[in-house]
């Protein structure tokens, strides 16, 4: 392009930089709708609303699995001896340390201790553990080998987190709002 | 192979009008008939062109089962059993499709194993090797994504845990995993736009391969000596009829080998769980990936952090690319050294054995002393986990200091006719 051996700047090179600048915009301006259409669409999002489950069927030492957002969800109704057990491991938890009261969420100021309610899927890469099992009868995973104890923490096993909480609230005292 | 000129004479006035203008056959002739091929070429090095029929044959399968398949949740299973029962010779299309995967990994890691032992890595095929490296891992990818296409438990849950695996990579994991699934977990969208994917990486890898292949005409083949080719008349023989006739003859060998497969024993090399339609409620007892994928699966189980197993198992494949800096002796082929030959081997039992650990459910005891367990596949797979890593990055840097290797032939046709 430049064939003057004049190395002073130029109005040339201003135009070249410029243009040059403006293709590269115009150029991730157009990726941009191809990399973002892959993010979940409005319809998965839709299907995603929050859902209300009444836990007045679930008895006590029983649990239930819902499907929500394509994923399990567990709910546990611990018996007074699982919730002492679970207390007294509070110093024990290793990997992931978090103390029972944090596993439970409270209705009117009142810690609801017997409901865990976490996602069904193990920390480590994603397969539906399995219940009242393992070495701490709670969860076990059966792909890899992951110990969950009945609040949901990891305590043996490749695993780094304990068993994800989702996002709910107690809409009354044998009612909760997942999502 | 710079002294190599092309050979071609036009014959007939269209073939000689048409060389003006679009050097086609030239190219052809120059590549697949007089191009010169190393006269001590044993079979390891028909393999190229296996892989070769065996990606053709899996395109060409490909296209006939995707006028069958259906790529919806609710519809994939049913459509993939329809092209089983319903469509005409859809069986036949299908195990070969299916069957064609495992063929192609086995041939590729036959492939990679000789250019291994005889040091095909070396300069000046730095480039050619690592084009391999990025061929196999675009296989992995395509293999990967076409086994979540039947949408068997095994699709679904194989889906889960490969795509889960970007998860371990702290604050950008979660968005990754949630970009990749289209959605909050393994669905349609996922399924969607992993078919999608499948067309189009053969083709990706279609390109790459040509990429290969030109980076491999253009140094010339290493050969079982690792002596470079000196004088074309003495150590070469043209492409055809030589290795054209003994390619084809491998080829049909193989091809033997791959219907036995495909007519009688269909389903060995897949598995029973597949033919139980997605569940995304309820796991398999015992999930395991398809057999090529065993070893790196096995590396993955073997670290117990989740982000270190993730890091360990693409770097098992990654360190392949550096293999050309880090092997550092003079001596190209391993049929002359011999240290190197007992680490090569030591390898490739261990990766073997990787495999084996990665197959088998994670608190199996491989080692007892009474009611106690020494050791179990987790702990065992770790041990073979460091010996795989010590290969390539020690072994191979240390053995070219302190090897002591046999005298070299002076040229391909002295190792083949005796030197004079």
């Amino acid at each position: 392009m430049a064939d003057h051996s004049s190395s002073e700047t130029n109005r040339r090179d201003f135009l070249f930089l410029a243009t040059g600048a403006a293709g590269a915009v115009a150029g991730a301006s157009a990726v941009w709708p191809l990399i973002n259409q892959m993010w979940p669409d409005a319809s998965t999002i839709a299907a995603g609303a929050p859902v209300e489950v009444d836990l007045a069927p679930i008895g006590e030492g029983k649990a239930i699995t819902l499907k929500w957002r394509g994923k399990p969800i567990f709910v546990r109704h611990r018996t007074k001896a699982e919730i002492e057990s679970a207390k007294a491991d509070d110093s024990k938890i290793t990997i992931d340390p978090e103390p029972d009261s944090k596993r439970v969420k409270s209705f009117n100021g009142k810690l609801q201790e017997p409901w865990i309610i976490v996602y069904g899927n193990c920390t480590h890469l994603g397969c539906v553990p399995t219940g009242f099992s393992g070495d701490y009868n709670g969860w076990y995973c059966p792909c890899h080998g992951s110990h969950y104890d009945n609040a949901g923490r990891i305590r043996k096993g490749p695993a780094p987190k304990n068993l994800f909480i989702p996002d709910y609230a107690f809409l009354s005292a044998s009612k909760v709002k997942i999502g | 192979m710079s002294e190599h000129h092309s050979t071609y004479v036009p014959s007939t006035g269209i073939e000689r009008w048409l060389d003006a203008r679009l050097p086609i056959v030239r190219l052809m002739h120059d590549s697949a008939v007089s191009y010169p091929v190393p006269r001590n070429l044993n079979y390891f090095w028909t393999f190229g062109g296996i892989l070769m029929f065996v990606l053709i044959a899996q395109i060409v399968t490909g296209i006939v089962l995707v006028m069958h398949y259906t790529p919806h949740t609710s519809m994939a299973f049913d459509s993939i059993e329809g092209i089983m029962r319903d469509v005409n010779w859809g069986w036949l299309m299908r195990y070969m499709h299916a069957n064609g995967a495992s063929m192609f990994f086995v041939a590729v890691y036959i492939h990679i194993a000789r250019g291994l032992y005889y040091g095909s890595y070396k300069a000046p095929r730095e480039v050619l090797w690592i084009l391999g490296v990025i061929i196999f891992l675009v296989m992995m990818a395509t293999a990967f994504m076409g086994y979540v296409l039947p949408w068997g438990q095994m699709s679904f849950w194989g889906a889960t845990v490969i795509t889960n695996l970007f998860s371990a990579f702290p604050v950008i994991g979660e968005p990754i995993v949630t970009w990749l699934w289209g959605g909050y977990s393994v669905d349609n969208p996922t399924l969607n736009r992993f078919f999608s994917l499948h067309y189009l990486l053969p083709f990706v890898l279609l390109g790459i391969v040509v990429l290969h292949v030109w980076a491999l005409h253009h140094v010339g083949q290493n050969n079982p000596t690792g002596v470079e080719v000196k004088d074309y008349a003495k150590d070469t023989v043209p492409f055809t009829p030589f290795a054209t006739v003994k390619d084809l003859y491998a080829m049909v060998c193989f091809m033997i080998f791959f219907a036995w497969f495909v007519f009688y024993q269909p389903n060995f090399l897949g598995h029973a769980d597949n033919y139980i339609p997605a569940d995304p409620l309820k796991t398999p007892a015992h999930i395991v990936p398809e057999w090529y994928f065993l070893p790196f699966y096995g590396i993955l189980r073997a670290i117990p952090d989740k982000l270190g197993g993730v890091l360990a198992m693409f770097a098992s494949i990654g360190v392949l690319a550096f293999l050309p800096w880090l092997d550092t002796s003079k001596v190209k082929s391993g049929a002359y050294r011999p240290i190197f030959k007992i680490c090569f081997w030591v390898l490739i039992i261990v990766t073997i054995l990787l495999g084996y650990t990665g197959s088998q459910p994670t608190d199996k005891p491989v080692l007892t002393l009474g009611d106690r367990t020494v050791l179990d596949m987790v702990g065992f797979a770790q041990i073979l986990t460091v010996i795989y890593f010590a290969y390539f990055l020690v072994a191979l840097p240390l053995l070219g200091l302190f090897e002591k290797t046999k005298p070299v032939p002076a040229s391909i046709a002295d190792s083949v006719l005796g030197a004079k």
